[in-house]
């Protein structure tokens, strides 16, 4: 069956599942080689190289994914999501220099990884995308 | 801008679903369109004038430009 000839609901459905499942992996290849290391392989820096080749190519698969999920959108589901990306990227920007510059300069103990500011990113995105549906709903 | 889908898919008793399977677009968005939250491409424009049989003009009215010629 040709593309065009589905329904456009099931064929966002569809993308939308491709989009999970793209995550799904690649969040997992994540904790693969952030945890594989210590506790299944005792650091053999060749199965460690291996899972963060692993790790990229599926983080690779998961933006084209991403990507087609975005094209197949209507133009409204488009613009929900643009906003949350512009808010997203405006709150990561500003508060993670803000949180580096808080660190450099010792007004906060704990150190500022990379974690915090994609936990900030994940759930700025989230938040503005519901505000966004809520807004046109 | 204003709008008369709610009359025009009532007249052809179609649902808002209906409505958007046709377009190819979400439920949500045929509702914030109709509501005037979201004003339609230009390209949305000419498939609901296709859908309807009419021009955008006699789907879709400019609120300021209605307002100055009731003025």
């Amino acid at each position: 069956m040709r593309n065009k000839d589905i329904n456009w609901e099931t064929r966002v459905k569809g993308i939308t599942k491709l989009l999970a499942v793209w995550s799904g992996a690649w969040t997992a290849s994540m904790a693969l080689a952030t945890f594989g290391p210590r506790f299944f392989w005792d650091f053999n820096e060749t199965l460690t190289i291996i899972s963060i080749i692993l790790n990229v190519t599926l983080g690779i698969g998961m933006i084209f994914a991403n990507k087609n999920f975005i094209k197949e959108l209507d133009e409204l589901q488009k613009k929900i999501q643009m906003d949350a990306m512009a808010i997203a990227l405006g709150v990561a920007v500003v508060f993670g220099l803000s949180f580096s510059l808080l660190e450099q300069s010792h007004v906060i103990s704990f150190k500022a990884e990379i974690s915090h500011l994609v936990i900030l990113i994940g759930l700025t995105y989230l938040t503005a995308t519901i505000i966004g549906r809520r807004k046109y709903s | 801008m204003n709008n008369r889908l709610k009359v025009l898919r009532a007249e052809r008793d179609w649902t808002q679903a209906d409505l958007a399977n046709y377009l190819e677009v979400s439920r949500q968005t045929v509702n914030a369109i109709e509501k005037g939250k979201f004003d339609p491409s230009l390209p949305l424009a000419f498939k609901f004038s296709r859908l309807f049989n009419l021009t955008i003009e006699e789907i879709f009215q400019d609120e300021e430009y209605s307002n100055t010629e009731h003025d």
